[in-house]
Parts: C-alpha cells; structure tokens; sequence
C-alpha cells in the first residue's frame, strides 16, 4: 500500500512534469505561428492589400518579444515603475474584487441549492429565474450595481464583488444542487435507519457527497470571478484594477499596442491563477478519497 | 430454535402494502404477512423477485409504512423502535462513505447519536477487531476488497449493539467463497453480540445455512407461502454445509420455491 503511494506521487510528479512541457511547447508553437503570419502576411499584404483578415503590422500585431519586453519597461516615461510590477498591483486589485465575488456567489449559490433541495415549491420557483439571470447580460448590470454601491455604505470594491458573485453563484447552484441530490437510495435509507433528521442527512452524507460536483463549479466560478471582476470595472470605471488598466491601454493603443496586449496576458494569467488555486484546495480536501486522485 | 418469549422482537400482523395505491400504477407488494421473530432468532426471507421480500423489510426498518395492518419491533411501534435506533442495517451494496476513513465509517451511527470521541473510537476499534480487521481502520474504502467492505458495513450495523440487523442480501455482489467464508463469520459474530437477524436472500444455501427458519414468500401479490424450520442447531461449520440435515432442508426450501413459481 505505501509502494502504491510513493508510485502514485511518482506518477502524479511526472505528470505534472509533462503538463508544464505542454504548455510551453503551446506557448512556443503559438509565438511561432504568430512571428510566421506577419513575415508572410508581410509579402502578402504587399502584394495583394486587404486579403487579409488581420493586417500584420507591426501596429496591430506586436511582435512577441516586444510584447515579452514590455513587461519589464517603465509604465510611462520617467517613471521608474516597470509595466509588469503596476500590473501586479492591478492584478491583486482585481483578485480581492474576484475573491470576495467568489465568496459571495459560492454562499448564494450553495444557499439556493440547499433551498431547491428542501422544498419542492422554490425549486419549480428559482429554477426558471436562475436560468434567467445568466441571460442578463452583465455590462448592462454592472452600472445598476455600481450606483447602488455609491449611494449606500457598500463602495465600489463590494460592488464590483457582486457583480463578479453574479456569474460565479450560477456553476455553484446548479452543481451543487446535482451534488446534493447524488446520494444512492440506500445511503439515505441508512441516515433514516440511524433516525438522522433533515440537516444531520444534510452534513454528514448530502454535502461531503456533493464535494465532488462542487469543485468543477469551484473551479469554473473562479475564473468567472475574475471575468466579472474585470468587466464591472470596465463598465463602472473604477480605477486600480486590471479592467482599468484595460481600458486605459486600449484608449492609448496606438502609442504602445503591445501594452495592452501584456495587460489582457496578466488577466489571464490572473484567471490561471485562482484556477489554479481552486484545483490545489480540491487536490488537498479529496486527497486519498477516490483511487483517481 | 423457536424460542417462545413474551414478547417476540418481531411481531408482523395483517400487514400489507400498495405503492402508488390512486393510481394506474398501483402495485400490491404485500397482502396479509403475519409473522413473529423471536429475540436471537435468525429468520431469511427468500423468493422469487417481486415478491416483496426487501419490502417487507423495510417495513420492519420503518422506511416505509405498511397500507394495512401493524409491525411491532421489541413490543413498540416500528417507528418508535427505528426513532430508539433499535435496529442496524446492511445493504447488498456496502454503502460506505467514500470520503470517510474505514473507522470513520465504522462510527458515522456514534456519531450521529452524539457519542464523545474516544467512546467512538474504542467501539470501532473493537468492531474492526470483531470483522478481523484491525488494520484497516486508517484505510479508505476503495482500498478495501468488496468482501471486506462488506464486513466494515456489517461493523458499521453493530457498532452501536442494536438488538435486531436487518439484512438486505448483503452478501448478492460476493464471489461465492468469500460468501461462504462471510456466511460463516457473521454466524460467529452474531452468537457474539446477541443480535435477532431478518436476512433477505435469493440463495437457497445461504438462508439454510444461516437460518433458524426460513420464510418463503410468493409474488404478485407478495405472501408468505411456507415457513421451514432449519433444524441445524447453534453450532454451524464448514462441515455443516456437507450435512445430510442442511441438504434435508435445503430441498424443502427448493420445494417450496418451486411451488411458487421460482426457477431456482
């Protein structure tokens, strides 16, 4: 049993080992195809203009180490802050924005999936509104939200986290509700026997039970908590975070493209992170549970 | 071994049940059961599928209510008997909790009944002592093979010393040796505890072998059809199995299994 083990954190180690390599090699053939298209498209554009669906200058496509060396220029002329330090700030920003939306929607969410399960009447009733507010679209709410937070005690920072628990509570719902509704027949026959009520079901079997649907929507809702954190920036105009430092670049696009183009890459990698970190904290709570993991 | 007490652990009067009794889909699964366990006895229920054998049951697990009649579990109501925890239960499927360590497992009724850890955790270690598998308690349920947690469930049902196991074919999903093999260690465990056993079966062998009495149900409606008596005594082996009274009676349960239609 322990050979297993150490053979299983063998293969897991070199698995990951694998996984990194695959992302570089996707990142180098990336670049790559990106260098190619503009010299080509170069000699193209040349001789036959407007075939093209994105001109390949060097306005519109950076080359990618202008792109990789933005990041450690200044911000600005004569300022001694380098790009990728500002959008580090940007970034932690947004991540508290993010994070508290997480928190926020993952509540909501796991609330209304307990609600559904409990009682027959609110499930046929918040199903169909649930559904629907994923159809909203959220620049068109972000402002709404953002002059409530202005006019109350709230602020822009708990605005901005509703507007990102407004994407992320849906996956945690949804999910969840399966989660806790996915015991067999016979574990709950068992709760009944030991004479367990409602809520002691609810802690001891339904919930751990509904961990393994949950994390997929923990997951989902993390990167959805960066997206909704970043567009109610945008759409509200709050300064200090990434959505703001996108806006701002793309305003000044024309003097320095590739700085945008570094500002959308660290939203991403910001996404990437809390990903990441939501597929640790399911690595570390199910460890050993199943014979996948 | 039909001990005649005052009063019987099991006591089933002119109980019936339909499902879905307003609609098209209504099924009698049940009609007239009377039946009475005596305390320590072990009875099986067999018969064909259909015939209301795991319906009957649960009816005595308070799982479901029966349409007609009453069932009595140690002079009281089904359900008060269920509410005092009277009973544990083992299903085909071992049913353990994936995310629960086997001693966990072992302790979820414990808990449950608000039990302090390190009662909780002597019972376990004794019911893992008492399943022959001391070692295990750390492990996770996948580690386990399906006889063993087979036996964990079974630890599980007793942790708490119930006077009645309801046994829903705990054994249906085992090879046939370790079957037996478990046949064998649950006799050892229940002579042990004490416990009354309502075992449901579709093997012949295995309600002969473990039983004082064998109820035979027919189906459609479900009703009791015979009641054989084992006579094989307290003392069943390895050896027993090979014994001119178990064949005896395992002939009289084919017998009357073909009588209502069963093609064993």
């Amino acid at each position: 049993m322990v050979a297993a083990a150490a053979q299983r954190r063998e293969t897991a180690g070199r698995r990951r080992i694998q996984t990194g390599l695959a992302v570089a090699g996707a990142l180098v053939v990336f670049s790559t195809l990106w260098e190619v298209y503009k010299l080509l498209g170069g000699i193209i554009d040349d001789r036959w203009p407007d075939i093209l669906p994105v001109r390949p200058d060097n306005l519109t496509m950076p080359h990618v180490w202008e792109i990789a060396g933005s990041f450690i220029e200044p911000v600005q002329r004569g300022r001694s802050e380098i790009l990728a330090m500002s959008l580090l700030k940007a970034a932690g920003f947004t991540l508290i924005e993010a994070g508290l939306g997480f928190l926020i929607g993952t509540v909501v969410g796991l609330g209304l999936a307990v609600l559904m399960l409990r009682s027959f009447w609110l499930d046929r009733a918040l199903v169909p509104w649930i559904n629907i507010s994923q159809t909203v679209p959220l620049i068109a709410l972000a402002p709404i939200v953002v002059t409530w937070g202005r006019t109350t005690f709230l602020g822009d920072t708990v605005s901005v986290a509703l507007i990102a628990a407004y994407l992320t509570f849906f996956p945690v719902a949804v999910n969840g509700l399966a989660g806790l509704k996915s015991p067999a027949p016979e574990a709950l026959e068992l709760m009944r026997s030991y004479a367990a009520g409602w809520s002691k079901t609810l802690f001891a079997l339904r919930l751990p039970a509904a961990r393994p649907y949950l994390f997929p929507a923990f997951k989902l809702a993390a990167t959805l908590s960066v997206v909704g954190a970043i567009v109610g920036e945008i759409s509200a105009g709050i300064r200090g975070g990434l959505g703001r430092v996108i806006l701002d670049y793309a305003g000044r696009y024309t003097t320095g493209p590739e700085k945008l183009y570094a500002a959308v890459i660290a939203a991403a990698l910001l996404g990437l992170f809390v990903f990441g970190m939501a597929n640790l904290a399911e690595a570390r709570i199910l460890r050993g549970e199943n014979q996948e993991s | 071994m039909t001990m005649l007490t005052p009063v019987p652990a099991i006591s089933i009067q002119g109980v019936g049940k339909t499902f879905n009794p307003d609609s098209d889909e209504r099924v009698v699964a049940l009609e007239g059961i009377d039946l009475d366990v005596a305390a320590t006895e072990f009875v099986s229920l067999i018969g064909p599928s259909g015939c209301g054998k795991s319906t009957l049951l649960r009816l005595i697990a308070d799982l479901i209510t029966p349409t007609t009649g009453t069932v009595e579990v140690f002079g009281r109501s089904a359900h008060e008997a269920r509410l005092d925890r009277d009973y544990g239960m083992a299903f085909q499927s071992a049913g353990l909790f994936s995310w629960r360590k086997v001693a966990r497992n072992i302790e979820l009724p414990l808990e449950l009944m608000g039990w302090s850890k390190a009662d909780r955790e002597a019972r376990s270690a004794e019911m893992l002592e008492l399943v022959q598998l001391p070692e295990f308690g750390n492990h996770y349920p996948w580690q386990l093979s399906g006889g063993m947690q087979q036996r964990v469930a079974i630890a599980r049902a007793l942790s708490f010393k119930p006077r009645l196991l309801l046994m829903d074919e705990p054994f249906g999903a085992l090879d046939e040796m370790t079957r037996e093999h478990m046949q064998n260690e649950l006799l050892d465990l229940v002579a042990e505890v004490g416990t009354t056993v309502v075992f449901v079966t579709h093997s012949i062998s295995e309600a002969t072998f473990l039983s004082d009495r064998v109820v035979v149900l027919s189906p459609r409606p479900g009703r009791i059809h015979a009641i054989i008596d084992v006579p094989l005594g307290d003392r069943r082996t390895e050896d027993t199995r090979e014994d001119e009274t178990f064949f005896k009676s395992t002939t009289e349960v084919r017998e009357a299994l073909r009588q209502v239609g069963a093609s064993a």
